[in-house]
């Protein structure tokens, strides 16, 4: 039992990461109906850039408050990340809009590959690994032989992404922004028509996207402590089983779907096997495809002619 | 950023440097992290930074000159020419060439290991002929493999590279374990691959697009993980080694008295394996576009297409799309197939490591860039995507442009992920991308994919 509590703890911290970038291919793939492949590689640019932005904080700048220290590498990296993600989409996938269907995902593909060998070029091929930020932890329970823990850095990205989800389902809901982008995601067409900038609107999605996976790639950086290169493939396929199971296009889905792959990769790693852990949310991935496409939260897929 | 707004403006000059400007900004911000600052690990093992302003700012200056180079002089030339009147007959030179390039093409692969051995001798020949022509035409088989998935039946696969990993394995531990021979193996590795085609085929049948692209990409994974894992049968990431290589109709490629060489009463060199292998795989990948070629065809092969172009008017006319579906993944699995045991046999070594997904979607650009469906297509993109890449890791020249330290190699994969980009911005249809029915009412004729809608794939 204080074994599967504290796998919960672990599984939700985990899954929070996930749910924060399945944001972003969920918003994606509603509003322009493409898998956007190279998210994942956007999430392990921005872990690269919180790592950077980290360092010139506390070396050059010599800010010795971990606490403001990581809320201006979470904004900074916001914001970088989004312009990555801003000229991503205007050099790589604006000019495919309206091609056919297998263009824009080989852009992505091929983007995805210039990313993750862009940081390596530039970065080098080695791991990066930084001494832990924030230490400290509370006991829940402790039974002698086994003491179930939530460390203080479990419960920042708790709070931290619930914070960001409420924000961020403030920004779709009742702005203006979100209203022209349920807008598009129903019909470009019409949205334009009725004065909607669709180009714009894409924009900001992708904008928004990165932003949120920047938010995953600093809370990352100081979970784990450490990132290369190749970092952005899994944690992105993980990411969009994620966005899959709850039901892609729903927002609410790409959270809980985040969670329940965390949860079901802790729970596999502790109970079966930490090999085959990959093995375990990709087979969500193929299970949930074939058996409930539309996902947890997700409307059908209705097939006309 | 819009080159539209450039040319409206009464002075175009200004414009163009103001645009320059912005775009030499942005592109400051963009590399301001990644290249401004270097991280490197020191002598006790901590992150420090260095920076790097030289680099940063010389490129964001190439950047720059480079948008001014565009707005002022590149991006008008392009408009003076699309007004031109555009000509409608083609050129004699371009019918010669249509009609000759095939059979010039295939001569040429034929006695290209003589054309190397003549001009660089025995010792040069050998890496042309095993880096470029054994490396390309695997590519090219491989191209042609996944042709009939994605280009003929419209079935986008993201795990091509699981079947060829099949392929590998499976012709790996028969021979190492049971001494069959290369030629016994070669079909059996084929039947394998499309046993595990069906089989994985089967679940994914009601997917489509880019659901299953991902689905495919998530079984290839996870079979390279299996192969990872399972080390007593697939010793794991150390890999299998001394893997039997093929023998020439049972005389094998060795020094000793029995060998290639001394049976023919030649003097030894590694060559003549190379060119063996040469002209193995250059018979496996004619073999994959024959096959091909006449599938399109019969019944089969038409269903195919059909099922690309539309899935609900196919089942509206009583094609069996179930069936149709997964012909398409046993035929092009089990062309992966024999190229993977081809390729474990060449190699002599198989690791996971070649099994990656950059494998599957090395393949898949290759045949998207090609042009899905046409076979010269792919086979012009397989030259370029890895003679391109291969040509990269013997750039010596340019150590001497940047200093000793710069290594062409580490550049093969970004230039390659970029190339993919800029081809798709280029002709998001591929390189050929025309389409030729395979029924007609009198003559043949070949269409622009552009005037192809495709519907429900």
């Amino acid at each position: 039992m204080d074994v599967f509590i504290q796998q919960l703890i672990n599984g939700i911290t985990l899954g929070s990461i996930y749910g924060l970038i399945a944001i972003g291919y969920t918003m994606v793939f509603g509003i322009i109906g493409m898998v956007n492949f190279a998210h994942g590689d956007v999430f392990m640019v921005s872990v690269f850039i919180s790592l950077i932005a980290l360092l010139i904080l506390t070396t050059f700048l010599g800010i010795s408050s971990i606490a403001l220290a990581l809320l201006i590498v979470l904004v900074v990296a916001m914001v970088f990340t989004a312009l990555v993600n801003w000229v991503i989409e205007r050099v790589a996938y604006r000019p495919l809009r309206g091609s056919f269907r297998l263009a824009p995902l080989i852009s992505a593909i091929g983007m995805s590959i210039f990313l993750s060998n862009f940081v390596q070029v530039t970065q080098g091929p080695r791991n990066k690994s930084i001494p832990p930020m924030i230490q400290g932890e509370f006991v829940l329970m402790d039974h002698g032989n086994y003491a179930v823990t939530l460390s203080l850095k479990q419960l920042i990205i708790w709070s931290v992404t619930a914070v960001l989800l409420v924000c961020f389902w403030y920004l779709v809901a009742k702005t203006p922004l979100g209203r022209a982008q349920r807008a598009c995601e129903q019909d470009q067409k019409m949205a334009a028509l009725v004065g909607v900038d669709v180009d714009r609107t894409i924009s900001m999605t992708f904008v928004i996207a990165a932003a949120l996976a920047a938010v995953a790639g600093t809370l990352y950086l100081m979970y784990y402590g450490v990132v290369s290169f190749a970092d952005g493939f899994v944690p992105g396929v993980k990411a969009f089983t994620a966005a899959v199971l709850g039901g892609i296009g729903s927002l609410p889905g790409a959270v809980i779907g985040g969670i329940l792959i965390g949860l079901i990769e802790t729970m596999w790693s502790a109970y079966f096997s930490i090999d085959y852990k990959d093995v375990a949310a990709f087979s969500v991935l193929a299970i949930t495809l074939i058996f409930l496409p539309q996902g947890l939260f997700g409307r059908p897929d209705v097939e006309k002619v | 950023m819009t080159t539209t707004d450039v040319h409206k403006t009464p002075n175009p000059v200004a414009a163009a440097i103001r645009d320059a400007a912005l775009t030499a900004l942005i592109s400051f911000c963009l590399f301001l992290p990644l290249v401004g600052f270097l991280t490197i690990s020191n002598i006790r093992n901590e992150i420090v930074l260095t920076t790097r302003w030289v680099l940063l700012f010389s490129l964001v200056a190439i950047i720059g000159l480079g948008r001014l180079c565009y707005s002022l002089a590149i991006y008008p030339a392009m408009q003076r020419r699309a007004l031109r009147p555009v000509k409608t007959e083609v050129p004699a030179w371009r019918a010669a060439l249509g009609k000759w390039f095939i059979p010039f093409a295939i001569g040429f692969t034929i006695v290209y290991p003589f054309i190397v051995i003549a001009t660089s001798g025995f010792g040069g020949a050998l890496k042309w002929v095993d880096n470029f022509g054994i490396q390309i035409l695997i590519y090219v088989m491989l191209g042609w493999g996944l042709n009939i998935v994605v280009g003929l039946a419209g079935l986008l696969d993201l795990g091509y590279v699981a079947f060829y990993a099949v392929g590998a394995y499976s012709y790996a531990l028969l021979a190492k374990e049971f001494g069959f021979s290369f030629w016994v193996l070669l079909p059996l590795a084929g039947c394998l691959a499309s046993f595990w085609g069906v089989l994985l085929g089967f679940p994914v049948l009601r997917l489509r697009g880019d659901y299953l692209a991902i689905v495919t990409l998530a079984f290839g994974e996870i079979i390279r993980i299996v192969i990872v894992n399972f080390v007593a049968l697939t010793n794991g990431y150390a890999g299998i080694s001394s893997i039997p290589r093929p023998s020439f109709f049972g005389i094998p490629f060795t020094a000793d008295d029995d060998g290639f060489a001394a049976v023919f009463h030649l003097p030894f060199t590694p060559i003549y394996r190379t060119i063996f292998l040469y002209y193995l795989i250059l018979a496996l990948a004619f073999l994959t576009c024959y096959v091909t070629v006449r599938l399109r065809r019969l019944p089969v092969g038409r269903a195919w297409e059909a099922l690309r172009e539309d899935e609900i008017a196919c089942r509206s006319l009583g094609i069996n799309t179930t069936n149709t579906k997964l012909t398409a993944f046993a035929m092009g699995a089990m062309f992966a197939g024999f190229a993977g045991s081809f390729f474990a046999a060449r190699q002599g070594f198989i690791s996971p490591e070649s099994f990656t997904f950059l494998e599957s979607a090395t393949i898949l650009a290759i045949v998207v860039l090609g042009g899905m469906g046409s076979q010269v297509g792919v086979a012009i993109a397989a030259i370029a995507m890895i003679g391109g890449t291969e040509i990269m890791r013997d750039m010596d020249f340019l150590k001497e442009i940047f200093g000793s330290t710069f290594d062409p190699t580490q550049y093969r994969m970004l230039i390659f992920g970029f190339g993919m980009v800029l081809i798709m911005i280029w002709r998001p249809r591929g390189l050929i991308s025309t389409r030729t029915p395979s029924v007609f009412l009198k003559e043949r004729k070949t269409i622009s994919a552009d005037l192809i809608g495709e519907g429900h794939g």
